[in-house]
């Protein structure tokens, strides 16, 4: 097999639209976004020869439509102590992120030829001391949820407007930790936090059912003093409605179950346990990649911004 | 018998948990961005008066460590300086992979003080003592480990790591100490102080077991042996340079610690002196899980009362 090299990083830098776009022509461009993404992140698997692709392609949508229509960020204020907070608890699912922040002109595309390559910046897991727009070294599951009520608790100490969303699996609720900062965002009333949970229902061999069941997961959310929201994962149009206009009610924290399938839309990977982080063969790369590229081309983006 | 009246064991005994909440209470008055970060830890932490000096800033997270640690990331995150007060046993054991993680690893600027560690709570028993605190932390890259000895250190140390951006742990010791420093007293990352000088042996030391190595001194001149004590509140990173002048000059090192003998001050000695300048060291410290005492009746016992640490260093003098 090939190794990964800049010919394999050539995804076009998608950007923000203009704040005029209409929700429309926001949503498509979310989707194309996602597209594209979930392109490049199946080719850096396929030619890194690792990755955890399944969790990847379950959670690219909420990437995309955090980065590309929702997140108050920007590469040129990255460090700006007023820009939102996004905060990928998932750490496996690193390359999905750089590819984002790639599109969204974080990172050079041409870098993601250096996934988990030695001395990569681009490491299996991310690193905010290295790569521009990350905002905690996560992997360990169960980390980012604290981090995120922290956050929030500075922006309201701060009596600042910025936002934290933060992504956790599903089956890393069951990390304990989790719970205990869900009672402390509670507590402390912090409705600028965005807790988003992407369902899956499957973990590394199974399913969360078969492991340690989360559901009810919307009445234990509730009973912890989130506002819940139910949400297609893969929905642009769902998706960026409700992460655009949480909080839902004053003084509650927000918890969006994201439904979503590993490996989404990949005929073959969808919901399939075995794709956790398999990395698909020259055979499967081919069909993977033909039934993105043949999906629907979306409206065209010609009100981005520069 | 006639020197024992001036005898640092006659000195009057401080809590530095009343240094460290008077300090803390200091800088948050000084600089907006300092705040507390406690585990229901308030009144064990003394930190009654600052709650009601700073109601929004002392964030209680209830009883739940790897939050707090996780929370006091995200305050640093959003430009906050936090200060997370709690019983270190629990702050480095339930927290250790967020310490690790969303502290060293993403270089957070978190200054994680640990109330009461060693075996402060004494007969509480080993749930309840820290005596691994500083080994697990020290195997953890990007951490400041500090170990003061009085009032006046504790001080010191908090103002240093205030100041200066980045992952600090403080033991703050419960069970008394005298005062040793002076108050124009600096802490420096590294820098050993050499609190008594001599030449025939050395005890280097810190955290509640300096004053009982001073009077271990004190007993040993009365014997005509000269022992140098070195205070060492830095165990990361540790004064090299002092450890292998010690070494090269003096028949031997002595290390007294109120932890474990296995990777603290004594490991970072030891492994300093092997690789620099091979000497016999001899490792004071818990070598098993504490049986039932007070923190002062255990030292005693694990050979750090002053004759324990004077046997130690004159064993090493006469060989």
């Amino acid at each position: 097999m090939t190794a990964l090299s800049t010919e394999h990083a050539t995804m076009p830098v998608l950007g923000r639209l203009a704040p005029y776009a209409t929700r429309e022509e926001t949503i498509a461009h979310i989707a194309e976004a996602a597209r594209q993404i979930r392109i490049q992140d199946l080719k850096l698997v396929h030619y890194a020869g690792a990755g955890h692709i399944g969790g990847d392609f379950s959670a690219i949508d909420v990437l995309a439509t955090l980065y590309g229509a929702v997140l108050n960020i920007a590469p040129e204020t990255v460090d700006d102590p007023e820009r939102d907070r996004f905060i990928l608890s998932k750490g496996h699912v690193a390359g999905a992120l750089y590819t984002t922040l790639a599109a969204f002109g974080f990172l050079e595309v041409a870098e993601l030829a250096t996934f988990l390559k030695p001395l990569s910046r681009l490491n299996g897991h991310p690193n905010r001391n290295k790569v521009p727009g990350v905002e905690a070294n996560t992997g360990p599951l169960g980390h980012g949820l604290p981090i995120a009520v922290g956050h929030a608790l500075s922006a309201k100490l701060d009596v600042s407007r910025r936002r934290t969303y933060v992504l956790t699996g599903d089956g890393e609720l069951q990390e304990g930790s989790n719970w205990e900062a869900m009672m402390a965002a509670s507590q402390h009333e912090l409705d600028s936090l965005t807790v988003i949970v992407d369902r899956n229902r499957l973990q590394q061999g199974a399913t969360t059912r078969e492991t340690n069941d989360l559901d009810p997961l919307d009445q234990k959310a509730a009973a912890f003093g989130f506002a819940v929201v139910e949400v297609n994962g893969h929905d642009h149009g769902e998706l960026f409605d409700v992460l655009s206009s949480a909080p839902f009610r004053p003084g509650k924290p927000t918890f969006v179950i994201a439904h979503t399938h590993k490996g989404h839309p990949i005929s073959f990977m969808s919901n399939n346990v075995a794709w956790h982080h398999k990395v698909p063969n020259d055979g499967q790369f081919a069909q993977a990649l033909d039934e993105l590229e043949s999906a629907a081309a979306p409206t065209a983006h010609d009100r981005t911004v520069s | 018998m006639s020197t024992a009246i001036t005898s640092i064991s006659d000195q009057p005994r401080f809590d530095c948990r009343d240094a460290y909440v008077a300090t803390l209470a200091d800088l948050a008055q000084s600089d907006h961005r300092i705040v507390g970060v406690v585990n229901d830890s308030v009144g064990s932490s003394k930190l009654d008066a600052f709650k009601k000096a700073f109601p929004d800033r002392l964030i209680n997270v209830g009883i739940a460590e790897q939050d707090m640690v996780g929370v006091a990331a995200g305050l640093a995150n959003g430009g906050r300086i936090p200060f997370v007060s709690a019983a270190s046993c629990f702050l480095t054991a339930r927290a250790l992979e967020q310490i690790k993680a969303d502290v060293a690893y993403s270089n957070r600027n978190v200054k994680l003080c640990g109330m009461s560690p060693g075996m402060a709570y004494g007969e509480l028993g080993p749930t309840h003592h820290s005596i691994e605190d500083i080994a697990w932390l020290r195997a953890i890259h990007n951490i400041t480990i500090i170990v003061p000895a009085d009032p006046i250190e504790t001080a010191a140390a908090m103002r240093w790591a205030a100041a200066t951006e980045g992952p600090a742990f403080i033991r703050v010791s419960r069970m008394g100490v005298p005062a040793i420093y002076e108050d124009d007293y600096k802490f420096v990352p590294g820098r050993a102080i050499t609190v008594r000088d001599g030449d025939d042996v050395t005890i280097i030391s810190n955290g509640t077991v300096l004053w009982r190595s001073l009077a271990a001194a004190e007993k040993l001149a009365e014997e005509g042996i000269s022992a140098r004590v070195i205070s060492m509140p830095a165990v990361k990173p540790l004064d090299v340079d002092a450890v292998i002048a010690a070494a090269r000059e003096t028949k031997g090192i002595v290390t007294a610690e109120e932890a474990t003998s296995v990777g603290g001050l004594g490991g970072a000695v030891a492994e300093t002196v092997v690789q620099n300048h091979p000497t016999r060291v001899t490792i004071l410290g818990v070598p098993e899980f504490a049986v039932t005492g007070s923190a002062g009746f255990l030292l005693d016992r694990y050979g750090m009362s002053p004759e324990g640490i004077a046997d130690a260093a004159r064993a090493l003098a006469v060989r």
